[in-house]
C-alpha cells in the first residue's frame, strides 16, 4: 500500500496528474470509502485493502469534466469497465492515468456479519484466513467464506488497460486457483427450475428491491445523463414499490440495457441493501450473447461492436426459445 | 412485569394476531424486514435490524390516497380507507421506537396527516430491547436507551424467557388480551427475581453501548445558531464527492419522512393518486414547474444532512431526526455516512 | 335464461411493420381470410422500432399475448432494421423465460406483404396457443386489473 502512496504522491508532485482517485480508510476496518485525494499530503488516509470493493471506473465520469488527468487505481476487473466506458465514449483515456492494482478477492462485510460475527470493529486478512475484531472478542473465519460472490468466479487477474502496474504482474492468472469458478453456475441452476418456480424465485427476490436505485448508480454501464425510469413523461411508478410489476419492469429493462455492455463487475449485487442477486439477470445476457452470437467479453478492447449493435445474416430466430424447452 | 418462554413466542403469536394485526421482522429470501405475520411466515428476531425500518408500518413506502374514475362522462372519486383495524407490531429496536417520535412531530401537526394518524391510534408498539448492540448503532448521542425504549410495551429477551413490561394504557390493553399466554411473575418473590433479571441485562446493554465506537459523537455544533456557518461549510464539497446519488441512505432510514404524490394511469381502472417515499438524493427531488432549486448532487447532499441534524432540531425543540440505527452505515454503497458527516462537520475528523 | 360468460377471451397485442407485416394484414382482410378479432395491431415503422419496454408494457396493460411481425430478413424497408430486431427479441424472449413467463406468450413472425395467408394462419395459431397457456397472470400489474 506503501508504495501506492508514494507513486501517487511522486505523480501529484510532477503535475502528471491533478487528483488522485483512491479509497480512504473509514472509522471501522470494512468501511473504506471511494475518495478524491488533491494534495499529497491527504494520501495519508488513502488505503488499498480487500474491503475497498468499490468500482471507481464509474467515478471517472465526473473526473472527466475536470481540468488534467485523473489518477485511478483499478483492480483487474474494474479496468474492463473502464474499457467499456472509453468505448462508449464517456470516458477519455488521455484524461486518465490508471495505476492497475493486484487483487485477491475483495471481501463482503454482510458475510461477515452471516457468519454470526457481530459488531465488527476491524478485519484483518492472515493468509487464508480473515481476523476479526469484534465487540464480543476475537474472531476469524476462512477467507474465502468472506469474499464477494463476484470473486468466487474471478474472470481474471489480467488487466486490460493500465498506464503502470504496483502489485500485480501483466498475464497473471485468476487464482488463487479455487477462486476461478464457473459464473454461469448460478443461472444453469435457476434454468434448470421448472418455469413456476423459477417464477416463484424471482418473485421472491425482485420483490424485496425498495427502488433505492443504487444497482443503476453503482453500475459503470448505466452511464445515461437521464434515466429513462428518471422521466416525468414515464407512466410507471419509479419511487414506488407500489405492484411488483414494478420492480420486474425496472430489473428487466435495465438488466437489457447493459446487455452487452456489462463487464460482470458485479457491483449491482454488491450494493443492493437487499441482497438481491441481481448479477444473475446480467450473466443471463452474457450467456446467451456466448452462445447465439459467440464469445464475448464487453470491455476487453475498446473497438469491437457490442452485440446488440451488431448482427449477422444468418442469426438465430427468437423461436429458438421455446425450441430448446426454454431456457437452456 | 410478565414472563413466558420463548419457545412460547409462536403461542403469543397466534394469540395477538387472532384480533389483531401483527407485523414482525420476517426472514425472507435472506433478509429480513418487517411485514405482515401469519402462521406461514418464518419470523427472526435475531437480526438486530431489519433492512427497512418499521417506518412501513405507520408510514408505508407506497399508498393509494384515491382512485378516480370517468364514466359516463362523470368522474367519480374513491378514497382510499383509512387504517380501521387494530394491529401490533412486536421487535421495533428503541431507536426505530425514538423514530416514530420524529415522524410524529411532522405527520401529527397541523394539518394532521389523517393515513399516518388513523395508523399511529390504531397500532400499539412492542419493543425488543438490543441484546447485542452492534459497531455501526449510535443510538447513544440522541438520547435513545436501547435497554428500555419507551414504547407501548417494552420486551427483553434473556436466556430461554421473554420478559414483558407494559407502560401505556395501549399497552395494558393488550396485555389485558393476551393474558391466558402471559405468565404474570407470582408472588413478590418471583417479581423481584424478573425485575433483577431485567436490570442486570439492561445494566449489561447500557455497557456495550457506552464502548461502541460511535457512541460519544460530538453534536454540539450543530445548533441552529450555526446554520448559515455549516451551510457554507467548504468541507460539503469534499464530503459528497463519492455520493452515488442512489436513495438508499433515506429508504432505511426510519425518520426519513419526505414524500412525492404521483398519479398512475392503469386505464380502464381509473387513475389512482399514490405517494411514494421521495429521497432528496434524487434529481427529480421538490421538482417544480421553474425546475429544480437544488441543482448539484453536492446540495442534495447537504440538504439530507441539514436537515437531519440543523433544520429539524432548530424547529422541533432540539430534536434531531437521526436516531442513530446506523442502517446508513452499513448499507451505503460507497460508505459514506452520517457519523462521518457529523465528525467531518463537527470538527472530530 | 343466464347466459354464461366465463369464456376467456384473450388479449393479443400484434406489432406490425408498416411496410411488409401490416399490408400482409392488409391483404388477409381484403381476401377474406378469418382470424380472431382478439388480435389487436399496432402499426410500427418497422420491426426493430419495437423496444423491449412495449412488450413489457402491453403485458402490464393486460396483453396475455404479445407478437412482433415483420419484413423477412433482407427485406428490410431500412435494409437491416429486423436483422437488429431479431437479436433484440431472442434475448428478450429468453430473458422472460428465465424470469418463468410462460414459454410461448411472446413471437415473433416474418410476414410479407404478399402473405396474407401467412398472416392470418398465425393468428389463428398465435391466439390458439395464448388460449392453451391461458390468462397472463405472471406479467400482470395488479392496478391495471378487474
Amino acid at each position: 500500500m506503501q508504495e501506492l502512496i508514494t507513486r501517487a504522491k511522486e505523480l501529484l508532485a510532477d503535475g502528471t496528474v491533478s487528483r488522485v482517485l483512491g479509497w480512504k480508510k473509514g472509522d471501522l476496518g470494512w468501511d473504506p470509502e471511494p475518495a478524491w485525494f488533491e494534495k499529497e499530503e491527504d494520501l495519508e488516509g488513502f488505503v488499498y485493502n480487500p474491503f475497498c470493493g468499490a468500482n471507481l471506473s464509474k467515478y471517472l465520469i465526473a473526473a472527466g469534466k475536470l481540468e488534467g488527468r485523473t489518477l485511478v487505481f483499478l483492480k483487474p476487473c474494474d479496468t474492463y469497465s473502464f474499457n467499456q466506458l472509453v468505448k462508449e465514449h464517456r470516458v477519455k483515456k488521455e484524461k486518465t492515468y490508471i495505476i492497475g492494482v493486484g487483487c485477491r478477492g475483495t471481501l463482503d462485510p454482510e458475510k461477515v456479519r452471516a457468519a454470526g460475527m457481530k459488531g465488527i470493529e476491524d478485519a484483518a486478512v492472515d493468509g487464508e484466513t480473515l481476523k476479526v475484531a469484534t465487540l464480543y472478542g476475537e474472531k476469524e473465519m476462512p477467507l474465502k467464506d468472506a469474499l464477494l460472490d463476484r470473486c468466487l468466479v474471478c474472470k481474471g487477474k489480467t488487466h486490460v488497460a493500465y498506464d503502470e502496474l504496483i502489485g500485480a504482474q501483466a498475464g497473471e492468472e485468476a487464482g488463487p486457483g479455487e477462486l476461478a469458478g464457473d459464473r454461469f453456475a448460478g443461472v444453469e441452476r435457476l434454468e434448470a427450475l421448472p418455469p413456476k418456480e423459477r417464477f416463484a424465485f424471482w418473485q421472491g427476490q425482485l420483490s424485496k428491491c425498495i427502488r433505492c436505485n443504487a444497482c443503476r448508480n453503482a453500475c459503470p454501464a448505466c452511464s445515461c445523463l437521464k434515466c429513462v425510469f428518471d422521466s416525468s413523461q414515464f407512466d410507471s411508478s419509479q419511487k414506488a414499490n407500489a405492484d411488483t410489476f414494478e420492480e420486474q419492469m425496472f430489473h428487466i429493462i435495465r438488466a437489457y440495457h447493459v446487455a452487452g455492455r456489462c463487464t460482470d463487475c458485479g457491483e449491482c449485487s454488491r450494493v443492493c441493501p437487499q441482497g438481491i442477486p441481481l448479477h444473475l439477470l446480467n450473466r443471463k445476457f452474457i450467456r446467451d450473447i456466448n452462445t447465439f452470437y459467440g464469445e464475448y467479453q464487453a470491455g476487453a478492447d475498446t473497438e469491437s461492436r457490442a452485440p446488440l449493435t451488431d448482427f449477422t445474416l444468418e442469426d438465430v430466430e427468437p423461436g429458438i426459445v421455446s425450441k430448446r424447452g426454454g431456457g437452456r | 412485569m410478565y414472563q413466558m418462554k420463548k419457545d412460547r413466542l409462536t403461542e403469543l403469536f397466534q394469540a395477538i394476531s387472532g384480533t389483531k394485526d401483527l407485523f414482525l421482522p420476517l426472514r425472507k429470501c435472506d433478509q429480513t424486514n418487517y411485514g405482515l405475520w401469519t402462521p406461514e411466515e418464518v419470523f427472526d428476531l435475531e437480526t438486530l435490524k431489519t433492512v427497512k425500518s418499521a417506518k412501513d408500518c405507520f408510514f408505508p413506502q407506497s399508498e393509494v390516497l384515491y382512485r378516480c374514475k370517468t364514466e359516463d362522462g362523470k368522474i367519480s372519486i374513491d378514497p382510499q380507507k383509512l387504517c380501521d383495524r387494530p394491529f401490533v407490531v412486536f421487535g421495533m429496536r428503541a431507536c426505530d421506537v425514538k423514530a416514530v417520535e420524529v415522524l410524529d412531530r411532522v405527520f401529527l401537526s397541523e394539518p394532521v396527516d389523517t393515513f399516518y394518524a388513523a395508523r399511529r391510534e390504531h397500532g400499539t408498539i412492542v419493543s425488543l430491547a438490543c441484546h447485542e448492540p452492534e459497531e455501526t448503532c449510535f443510538c447513544r448521542n440522541f438520547g435513545v436507551d436501547a435497554a428500555a425504549s419507551g414504547a407501548d410495551v417494552e420486551t427483553w429477551i434473556i436466556g430461554d424467557s421473554l420478559y414483558w413490561k407494559p407502560l401505556t394504557e395501549k399497552g395494558e390493553a393488550l396485555t389485558e388480551s393476551l393474558q391466558a399466554v402471559l405468565e404474570a411473575a407470582d408472588g413478590e418473590a418471583s417479581a423481584c427475581e424478573a425485575e433483577e433479571t431485567v436490570a442486570r441485562e439492561q445494566e449489561a446493554i447500557r455497557g456495550v453501548i457506552e464502548k461502541l465506537p460511535f457512541s460519544h459523537l460530538d453534536l454540539s455544533r450543530f445548533q441552529p445558531e450555526n446554520t448559515m456557518e455549516l451551510f457554507d461549510s467548504p468541507l460539503w464539497e469534499e464530503l459528497y464527492k463519492p455520493c452515488l446519488a442512489c436513495g438508499t441512505c433515506t429508504f432505511v432510514c426510519p425518520t426519513c419522512q419526505c414524500y412525492d404524490i404521483r398519479d398512475f394511469d392503469s386505464g380502464k381502472n381509473g387513475v389512482q393518486r399514490y405517494r411514494c417515499w421521495d429521497s432528496c438524493m434524487y434529481s427529480d427531488f421538490t421538482m417544480m414547474a421553474h425546475g429544480n432549486l437544488r441543482t448539484s448532487q453536492m446540495q442534495r447532499f447537504r440538504q439530507r444532512f441539514m436537515h437531519k441534524l440543523v433544520y429539524y432540531p432548530a424547529n422541533n425543540d432540539g430534536l434531531y431526526s437521526c436516531v442513530g440505527c446506523g442502517r446508513c452505515v452499513s448499507k451505503c454503497p460507497a460508505s459514506l455516512n452520517i457519523v462521518k458527516v457529523i465528525k467531518k462537520l463537527g470538527g472530530e475528523a | 335464461m343466464q347466459v354464461e360468460h366465463t369464456e376467456f377471451r384473450p388479449k393479443i397485442v400484434a406489432f406490425c411493420c408498416n411496410w411488409c407485416s401490416y399490408a400482409g394484414a392488409d391483404l388477409a382482410g381484403s381476401s377474406r381470410l378469418a382470424y380472431p378479432a382478439d388480435v389487436k395491431i399496432i402499426r410500427v415503422p418497422c420491426s426493430c422500432r419495437v423496444n423491449p419496454m412495449f412488450i413489457l408494457r402491453a403485458f402490464q396493460r393486460g396483453a396475455d399475448g404479445v407478437i412482433l411481425c415483420g419484413c423477412h430478413p433482407g427485406d428490410c424497408h431500412y435494409t437491416t432494421g429486423n436483422y437488429y430486431a431479431r437479436r433484440r427479441m431472442t434475448l428478450l424472449f429468453s430473458m422472460l423465460d428465465y424470469l418463468g413467463v410462460e414459454d410461448g406468450r411472446t413471437r415473433v413472425e416474418w410476414v410479407s406483404a404478399a402473405e396474407g395467408v401467412k398472416f392470418s394462419a398465425t393468428m389463428n395459431e398465435f391466439v390458439a396457443k395464448i388460449h392453451e397457456l391461458g390468462e397472463n397472470v405472471r406479467l400482470e400489474d395488479l392496478r391495471c386489473k378487474n
